[in-house]
C-alpha cells in the first residue's frame, strides 16, 4: 500500500502546492492506509506476531512504519538538504496519520462497530490506544506519529554511514523476529551454532538481549562495507574484462541456485514442502509465461490445463475405481509412464482450447479462456462426469512415485522431482524464447497484423504458444496429483491462473528469472508467513494494481522488455512535450543494462 | 495437427472451398455439436414430457426476473466499454458491495419488524444505501485504479482490473468475515399474485418492476439529458467529444457512477432472490452479465437489456429442456455450464452482438 501512497503523492506537481497542503496529503493517504489494515483485519493479525518477545509485535513495528514514512516521504518531495524546514510538515503528516488512526479508536468506543466491521474488536482497541482509554491513547498516537514522522525525516538527511547501517540493523531485527520459528529449526545443528541460538531465542522469539546483539552485528557489519570494503569491491570489480563480469555475475546466480536446492536438507520438511510449491508455481509460470509474455495471449484458463496434467495421472495412476486400470483392459501405470502421458494429454488440451479462441483478441481472449476454464471446473464437478472423474470427491490413493524399491514420499524428496522437472523446464522455456518461435510469439504481441503480414503462420504459432504453455502446466499438475496423493475439483480454481498471472506480472512479463523471484515472493512469502494466508489474495489484487502503475515491467524484467521499456520512456517524454501522454515514463533510466 | 497444411490434406474434398481450414473444420464441428445438443435435448425432453406447462411457465418467470438482473449488472459493462473500452472487471464485486451493505440495513431493519410493517419504505431504504455504497465504490475504483491507466494500450488495463476485483472481494472478507450471511426473509415476500390463472412469486414481480423502473430511468438519462448526450458522444470518440468541449473526465465517472448504482440495485435484489451475501457473491453473475453485454452489442444500451434477459432466460430453462433431454444426470448442476458456452459462443462467431455497432471488430 506505501508503494501506492508514494505513487500518489509523486503526482503532486511540486511547489504547485503548499507545502503543508501536501504534508495533509501524505498525512490522510497514511492515515487510511492504517486504518484500511485495522479494519481488515491484518493489524490485528500482526499484532499476534512478536518481532522482539513481549516487547514490539509485527502490528507495533507496521504503525511504526507509518509513522516513519510519513517523515521520509515529505523529505523525498522536498529539494532542500537541510533538515530544519522539514520539521513542521512532518510533523503535520505524523500527526495527521495518527489522529485519523486516534479517530477510529474513538469510534470504536463510541459505537457498536464490531457488529458490522467484524475486526474492530476490543482487543485492537486496547493494542491500538496501549490500554489507555480512547482519548488519552489517541493523544498518544497524535504525538508518536508526528515524532516518529520527524525521526523518519532526519533520517533521510543523516550522512549515510549511519542511514545505511540503521536500516540493516532493523531490518536484520524484523528478519530474525518474524521467521523466528524457522530459524531456530535451522541453528538446532547443535554446537556453537544451537549455544547462540539459546542466547538470542527464547522458544517463544526474539529477546530483547538477542535484538540488540543482532541489531549491532548487523549494523556493525553494514558499517564496515559501507565504510571501507564497498569502494575497493567495487573498483576491483569494473577492472575485470567483460567476460570476466559476465562469469562474476553467472557465479552469484549458480550461488543463489545451490542455496535454494540445499535448503530443504538443512531445514526440513516444512520448508522442503514450501519449497515445492514455489517450484511448482515456478513451472506453471514458465508455462504461463508462453502465452502471457512472449505470445501476449491473456489466458486466465490456465488452471485447466493443470487440472488435465493432475487428473490424468490420477487416473492412470490411482488405486481407486475410478482408475482406468479398474474398468478397461489398460493396465495400472507407474508414475513415470504416466507422467509424459498427462503431459500430453494437456498439450492435446491445450490445443483443443486454442483453436477456438484463435481470432478473439485482447480483452475478449482474456473472457473466453476464463469461460473455458470455468467449463471445465462445472464440468469435472458435475455428476454427470463423476462416473469417470469422481465428482466432487475427486479420485484417491494416487501412489507415490517410486524409484526401484525407493518411494519419493518425503515432501523433500518431491521437491526435487520438481526441481529436476523445473530445470528441465526451464531449460526448454529458455532455448525457446530465443528461438525462431519465440521471435514469432514477440512479433504476435506486439501486432498480430504486421506480424501476420511478415509471414508469420499465426494459427500455428498461437496454437504451439497454448499446447506448449499447457505442458508445463500439465507437468506441474502431475506432480501436484502424487504431492496430494488425490486430486479433487475445488484445488482448480479460477483463483489458480489468477496467482500465475499475478507472480509472472510481479516478476517481470517474459522473464525467466522474474518467474523465480514472482513465486518467491507470491507463493514462498505467504506460506512461511501462514496466518496471513487467507490474506494473500488480497496481496495479489494489491500487487497487480500496483505493479502496473508503479513498475509495469516487474521486479526482474527481460532484457528485450526493459529495452522496449526505455524506448516507450523516451517516447513518452516527447509525448509529454506535445501535451498528450499522461502516463508516467517507467522509471527506465535508473534501471542496469545487462545487455551481452 | 497444428498444421493448417496437414488439414488440408485430411480433408481433400474441402480444398476446393477456398481457406477452408483445420480450424474451420473445428468450428463447424462447435458450432454443429451446440446446435445438435441443442435441438437432441429439445426434441428429447418434450417427447419425454416430463414438465408440465405450469414448470415451464416457473423456469420463464424466473429467467426473465434473474434476466432482468443480468440486464441491469450488463448495463454497467456495457456503458464503461463504450467510453473507456475498457472491461471492468470488477463490476460483479461493485454489485456485491451493494448487496452487502443492503444486508446490514435490511437486517436491523427486519430485526425491528420495519422490514414487514412498512416493505415499501424499508426496501427503498435498503436501495438508497446500497446505490450509494456501490456508487462510492465504482467511482473510488475510476478514480484510483482506473484514471491512471486512460492512455495506456494493451494488457496493463485489464490485469489492473483484475486486481481490483479481487482487492475489492478480499477487502469485504477481511472487513465482514468470510461466512455466508443469511438475508432476512420477511413474510410477504413468500407470497404470489396470480397472473392469468398462474401464481407468479411476488418478489420476482418485485426484482422485475425494480429492474424495469431502473432501467427505464437509466435509459432516459442516457437519451434525454445533457450529460447522456455527452456519454454517447464521448463513446463515439472521446478525443473529437473533448475538443467539442466535453470535459471527458466528468463523463467517465458519471458513467462509472450510473453503472454502480445499477449494480447495486441489481446487487440487493439479486441477494433478497438467493437469501444470503458473502464476499465472493459478484463473481459469477458479473463473468455472466459481460457475456449478456456482449451477446446484446457491447457498448450498446438496449443491446445490454435484450442480452440480459436472453442470457437468464436460456439459463433458466436450458437445463430442463436442452440437457434432461440427452440423459445427463442433474441438469441443473449445469447451470453455469450453459450460460458460460453461450458466453464463449458469442465471443468466438459474433464478438459484435445483436444489436452492435461492429465496435468490438474495431476495437480487436
Amino acid at each position: 500500500m506505501s508503494a501506492a501512497a508514494v505513487d500518489l503523492a509523486e503526482r503532486v506537481p511540486p511547489g504547485n502546492r503548499s507545502l503543508f497542503r501536501r504534508a495533509l496529503r501524505v498525512g490522510l493517504i497514511l492515515g487510511v492506509v492504517a486504518i484500511y489494515g485495522a479494519t481488515i483485519g491484518i493489524l490485528p493479525l500482526m499484532d499476534a506476531r512478536w518481532v522482539i518477545v513481549d516487547m514490539v509485535s509485527l502490528g507495533d513495528a507496521a504503525l511504526i512504519a507509518i509513522g516513519l514514512s510519513a517523515g521520509v516521504l515529505i523529505a523525498a518531495r522536498t529539494r532542500s538538504l537541510e533538515f530544519w524546514p522539514l520539521v513542521p510538515p512532518s510533523l503535520v503528516a505524523g500527526g495527521v496519520a495518527g489522529g485519523l488512526l486516534a479517530l477510529l479508536a474513538l469510534a470504536m468506543q463510541a459505537f457498536p462497530l464490531r457488529q458490522i466491521f467484524i475486526a474492530l474488536s476490543p482487543g485492537l482497541l486496547k493494542s491500538l490506544t496501549f490500554g489507555l482509554g480512547a482519548s488519552r491513547g489517541g493523544a498518544v498516537l497524535i504525538v508518536a506519529g508526528a515524532s516518529l514522522a520527524v525521526l523518519g525525516a532526519a533520517l533521510t538527511r543523516a550522512p549515510e554511514g549511519l542511514r545505511k547501517p540503521a536500516a540493516a540493523g532493523l531490518a536484520f531485527v524484523i528478519v530474525f523476529g518474524v521467521f523466528q520459528e524457522l530459524i531456530q529449526i535451522m541453528m538446532q545443528s547443535g554446537g556453537a551454532i544451537d549455544a547462540l541460538r539459546q542466547s538470542i531465542y527464547t522458544w517463544e522469539g526474539l529477546t530483547l538481549a538477542g535484538a540488540l546483539i543482532i541489531f549491532f552485528l548487523a549494523s556493525g557489519a553494514a558499517f564496515v562495507w559501507t565504510g571501507w570494503l564497498r569502494g575497493p569491491a567495487r573498483e576491483r570489480f569494473m577492472r575485470l574484462s567483460p567476460a570476466q563480469k559476465r562469469t562474476a555475475k553467472s557465479a552469484r546466480v549458480v550461488v543463489f541456485v545451490l542455496v535454494l536446492v540445499l535448503l530443504p536438507v538443512v531445514a526440513g520438511s516444512y520448508i522442503g514442502q514450501v519449497m515445492m510449491l514455489v517450484g511448482l508455481y515456478i513451472l506453471m509460470g514458465m508455462g504461463l509465461n508462453l502465452e502471457v509474455g512472449l505470445a501476449g495471449l491473456l489466458d486466465l484458463g490456465f488452471v485447466a490445463f493443470f487440472a488435465v496434467g493432475a487428473y490424468a495421472t490420477a487416473i492412470l495412476t490411482a488405486d481407486s475405481p475410478h482408475a482406468l486400470a479398474s474398468y478397461t483392459a489398460i493396465p495400472s501405470l507407474s508414475y513415470w509412464a504416466a507422467m509424459p502421458i498427462a503431459v500430453l494429454a494437456s498439450i492435446v488440451v491445450g490445443i483443443l482450447f486454442g483453436i477456438p479462441v484463435l481470432g478473439v483478441r485482447g480483452d475478449y481472449l482474456a473472457v473466453a479462456t476464463m469461460g473455458l476454464g470455468e467449463i471445465v471446473r462445472v464440468v469435472v464437478q458435475s455428476d454427470m462426469a463423476a462416473p469417470v472423474l469422481g465428482g466432487a470427491q475427486g479420485i484417491l490413493q494416487i501412489p507415490k512415485p517410486r524409484i526401484g524399491g525407493f518411494e519419493l514420499a518425503d515432501p523433500v524428496h518431491l521437491f526435487y522431482l520438481t526441481l529436476a522437472a523445473s530445470a528441465v523446464a526451464a531449460y526448454f522455456a529458455w532455448r525457446l524464447e530465443n528461438s525462431r518461435l519465440g521471435r514469432a510469439w514477440m512479433a504476435i504481441r506486439d501486432d498480430e497484423d504486421v506480424a501476420q503480414g511478415l509471414g508469420v503462420n499465426l494459427v500455428k504459432v498461437k496454437l504451439l504458444a497454448y499446447g506448449l504453455g499447457a505442458a508445463f502446466a500439465g507437468l506441474a499438475g502431475s506432480i501436484f496429483a502424487v504431492m496430494l496423493t488425490s486430486v479433487y475439483p475445488s484445488s482448480f480454481q479460477l483463483l489458480v491462473s489468477i496467482n500465475v498471472l499475478a507472480l509472472i506480472i510481479v516478476g517481470g512479463m517474459g522473464s525467466l528469472p522474474g518467474v523465480m523471484v514472482g513465486s518467491l515472493a507470491l507463493v514462498g512469502l505467504p506460506e512461511l508467513l501462514r496466518e496471513f494466508g487467507e490474506f494473500r489474495f488480497l496481496f495479489y489484487g494489491a500487487a497487480l494494481i500496483i505493479m502496473m502503475r508503479v513498475r509495469p515491467e516487474g521486479l526482474w524484467p527481460s532484457a528485450t522488455r526493459r529495452r522496449e521499456l526505455r524506448d516507450e520512456a523516451g517516447e513518452a517524454a516527447l509525448g509529454e512535450l506535445e501535451g498528450t501522454a499522461t502516463r508516467p515514463a517507467p522509471r527506465a533510466p535508473d534501471l542496469q543494462d545487462t545487455e551481452p | 495437427m497444428t498444421d493448417v497444411a496437414r488439414g488440408r490434406t485430411l480433408i481433400p474434398k474441402l480444398r476446393s472451398l477456398s481457406r477452408f481450414t483445420f480450424v474451420d473444420v473445428v468450428l463447424w464441428a462447435l458450432r454443429i455439436s451446440v446446435l445438435m445438443v441443442v435441438v437432441g435435448g429439445s426434441v428429447g425432453t418434450l417427447i419425454k414430457g416430463r414438465y408440465g406447462a405450469v414448470q415451464w411457465l416457473e423456469f420463464l418467470t424466473f429467467g426473465v426476473t434473474m434476466g432482468s438482473l443480468y440486464a441491469l449488472v450488463a448495463l454497467g459493462y456495457t456503458m464503461v466499454y463504450g467510453v473507456l473500452r475498457l472491461i471492468n472487471f470488477a463490476h460483479g464485486d461493485i454489485m456485491m458491495t451493494g448487496a452487502f451493505s443492503g444486508y446490514f440495513v435490511a437486517s436491523a431493519l427486519a430485526g425491528r419488524g420495519f422490514l414487514d410493517r412498512d416493505p415499501v419504505l424499508a426496501m427503498l431504504a435498503i436501495m438508497a444505501v446500497a446505490v450509494t455504497t456501490s456508487t462510492t465504490i465504482a467511482l473510488l475504483t475510476e478514480r484510483l485504479a482506473y484514471r491512471p491507466f486512460r492512455h495506456v494500450r494493451g494488457l496493463a488495463p485489464l490485469i489492473c482490473a483484475i486486481g481490483v476485483s479481487f482487492f475489492l472481494e478480499q477487502t469485504f472478507r477481511g472487513a465482514f468475515g468470510a461466512g455466508v450471511r443469511a438475508y432476512p426473509d420477511p413474510k410477504w415476500q413468500k407470497g404470489a399474485i396470480s397472473v392469468l390463472g398462474y401464481a407468479v412469486p411476488i418478489l420476482q414481480i418485485m426484482v422485475v418492476a425494480a429492474a424495469l423502473v431502473s432501467m427505464a430511468i437509466l435509459y432516459l438519462i442516457v437519451q434525454r439529458t445533457k450529460m447522456g448526450t455527452a456519454m454517447r458522444a464521448v463513446s463515439e470518440d472521446a478525443e473529437a467529444a473533448s475538443l467539442m468541449g466535453i470535459d471527458v473526465d466528468k463523463v467517465i465517472a458519471f458513467t462509472f457512477a450510473l453503472g454502480g448504482a445499477m449494480a447495486g440495485i441489481a446487487g440487493v435484489c439479486y441477494a433478497f432472490i438467493f437469501k444470503q451475501v458473502y464476499f465472493y457473491m459478484g463473481f459469477t453473475p458479473g463473468i455472466k452479465a459481460f457475456g449478456a453485454a456482449v451477446l446484446g452489442g457491447i457498448g450498446s444500451v438496449p443491446g445490454a437489456m435484450l442480452g440480459g434477459l436472453f442470457l437468464g432466460i436460456v439459463e433458466s430453462v436450458g437445463p430442463a429442456l436442452f440437457l434432461d433431454g440427452i440423459g445427463i444426470p442433474a441438469p441443473y448442476q449445469l447451470r453455469d455450464l450453459i450460460a458460460f458456452i453461450l458466453l464463449i459462443m458469442v465471443l468466438i462467431f459474433r464478438p459484435y452482438g445483436i444489436l452492435g455497432e461492429r465496435m468490438a471488430k474495431k476495437r480487436a
